[in-house]
């Protein structure tokens, strides 16, 4: 994008001269260090380390739990943001603030909650012990933890889509004749499906580099229940710093393609959004009050 | 665009979806519906809540708050309150200014810039912590340097605040950047025609139309900088009394099995979060009813 004409607005210099520069100080300049401290590794260190049977194991457990957790956070996120959106019941704004609990709540806070819950003793430990299931110390234990963690995304990408969506093509697929089952599946699941998978991704993303929440109620047994970023930590408390180097380089380069899926998913949804959105061609939807008017009766 | 879509305040002025029999469910499965959102909320996020201040009451209110008594668990509070006394502002600031220029100019580079302030979004607290590590500490880049000098980071205050904030750095841009990219430039550019200066116009006029985004800013950045767990950890060092946080502090007491006085201290970082929440709720209604004036009064100007 090329600038046009100059805005008359002052401050352009200082606000990006100090945004760069406590970017680099802060972000820029710390991760550079590391990138420069693995670059001393030789390839054969580096594959050694990354690729040692116990590294592994913990990449299957973080990968494994977190796409587990982000596919239950994928239905259960849409259906929560449904029922938000689409229905009325009691206590409804409060249920809707409470979305972002997992935001708010400090992990450790988390990860010793859901510990004396989910322990044998706990209050659903002790019932889902009685039917044979351990949760807490055991991978599905390390699988609730990253639920819990990444339970608002999907509902808060769905949400805004949900409610800007137009009821006319709902209206238009019932008088067509399809049965409400048929328009979701038909009408509505493709409208929301790319603010879906952003969340999904989303709650992917920050499922795999978790920590507080999860070391409590993980048990944290070599091979069998321990989760990367703990790999890391144990390999510096055992002064490895190189193994904790190439250990968190791989995380990284894994986090930095997530973050450019996020962002390719999020420009695909919003262009299948305005392409599906009535609004954009303007004046032909004659009724552009805010939807709060159209309503009301305030 | 990581972690913000789903952070930031929603202003959508929710209208009651109006529903037609053609376009809503039978009552049955809108209750069934409910009812499985509900029971998930409620297994996921309120069961959770009430087991952290059941179990921080367990053995009364006595007991309760004998755990404030503890100079441990004092000196964890204030170095929290310390960390993200000077996180939270520096946050701000920055938050500001990188607002201010990416809402409101058009430059080059202008989406890598927003993908670099996104960046500590994405990586794991972990690996946040170990960054600094490796710059700072005994074997890191500047390590020899800092202990020729008897300069202490890591395992030492510096490296717990320098953590908090890496990992609290994107909030407050994020928070405000879409505000003030709604807001236009057009109120700025009469303040400057009718003579304001830059700072007035600033104080004056883009401040106060994005101040219930900023507070939510920074009531959120101030949550996650008291709540940090993992990068903290990494720079830490765990000294009791010293570089202890209050999560951190609160580990120490669960795996000492001192369960109710790690619940007691839980309970007041799980408030913080519960006021968080009731912040945002505020916010996004006052600032629901500032877009709503503000269409009014537009609609009233070209009739």
């Amino acid at each position: 994008m090329v600038f046009k004409h100059r805005s008359i607005l002052p401050g352009f210099g200082l606000a990006l001269g100090y945004t760069v520069f406590y970017l680099c100080l802060i972000v820029l300049i710390p991760l550079a260090a590391m990138f420069l401290k693995a670059s001393a590794l030789t390839w054969h260190q580096f594959w050694h380390v990354v690729a040692s049977p116990r590294a592994v194991a913990s990449y299957r457990l973080s990968f494994g739990a977190s796409l587990i957790a982000a596919l239950i956070n994928l239905v259960f996120g849409v259906l929560v943001a449904w029922v938000l959106v689409r229905y009325d019941f009691p206590g409804k704004r409060l249920f809707d603030s409470v979305v972002d609990l997992p935001f708010a709540l400090p992990t450790a806070v988390a990860g010793i909650a859901l510990t004396t819950i989910y322990a044998p003793n706990g209050l659903l430990g002790g019932p889902l012990l009685s039917i044979g299931i351990r949760a807490a110390y055991t991978p599905l234990g390390v699988t609730i933890a990253l639920t819990f963690i990444g339970l608002p995304f999907v509902v808060r990408t769905v949400q805004p889509v949900l409610e800007d969506l137009d009821k006319e093509f709902e209206e238009a697929a019932a008088s067509l004749g399809a049965g409400r089952w048929r328009t979701f599946t038909r009408v509505l699941l493709p409208t929301i499906l790319p603010a879906a998978i952003t969340g999904f991704a989303m709650a992917f993303g920050r499922a795999v580099g978790e920590y507080g929440s999860v070391i409590f109620i993980a048990g944290n047994m070599p091979m069998k229940t321990e989760i990367t970023p703990l790999l890391i930590i144990t390999k510096l408390q055992e002064y490895d710093y190189t193994g904790a180097t190439a250990i968190a380089v791989a995380m990284l380069v894994a986090s930095f393609v997530f973050l450019l899926v996020i962002n390719l998913l999020q420009v695909w949804s919003g262009s299948r959004r305005s392409a599906g959105s009535v609004k954009d061609f303007g004046p032909l939807n004659a009724d552009l009050r805010p939807a709060w008017e159209k309503g009301g009766s305030e | 665009m990581a972690g913000s879509a789903v952070s930031s305040i929603r202003i959508a002025p929710s209208a009651g979806y109006v529903a037609t029999k053609a376009t809503t469910e039978p009552a049955l499965v809108r209750w069934l519906l409910i009812a499985a959102a509900l029971l998930f909320l409620g297994i996921f996020l309120f069961v959770p809540l009430g087991v952290v201040f059941v179990t921080a009451l367990e053995k009364g209110v006595a007991f309760y708050f004998q755990t404030f008594r503890d100079p441990d668990t004092l000196a964890a509070i204030r170095l929290t309150l310390l960390a993200a006394g000077i996180a939270v502002p520096l946050n701000m600031v920055f938050g500001v200014a990188a607002a201010w220029v990416i809402g409101k100019f058009e430059f080059r580079g202008k989406g890598i810039l927003i993908t670099l302030i996104d960046l500590p979004f994405s990586v794991s607290p972990v690996v946040s912590g170990l960054i600094y590590v490796l710059l700072f500490g005994l074997q890191g880049l500047l390590g020899p340097w800092l202990i020729a000098h008897g300069i202490r980071i890591i395992f030492a205050v510096p490296g717990i605040v320098l953590a908090t904030i890496f990992v609290t750095f994107p909030f407050v841009a994020r928070e405000l950047l879409p505000m003030i990219q709604a807001q236009g430039n057009e109120e700025e550019e009469a303040a400057l025609t009718l003579g304001a200066s830059g700072w007035q116009t600033f104080l004056r006029v883009t401040l106060p139309n994005v101040k219930w985004a900023l507070l939510y800013g920074v009531i959120l950045c101030n949550a996650r900088a008291m709540g940090e767990f993992g990068a903290v950890s990494v720079v830490s060092g765990h000294i009791r009394g010293l570089t202890d946080t209050m999560p951190l502090h609160i580990e120490i007491l669960y795996n000492d099995y001192q369960f109710v006085s790690a619940f007691a201290v839980a309970s007041l970082l799980a408030l913080l979060a519960l006021m968080t929440l009731v912040v945002k709720s505020v916010v996004e209604w006052k600032s629901g009813q500032q877009l709503k004036q503000q269409i009014l009064a537009d609609g009233e100007e070209k009739p």
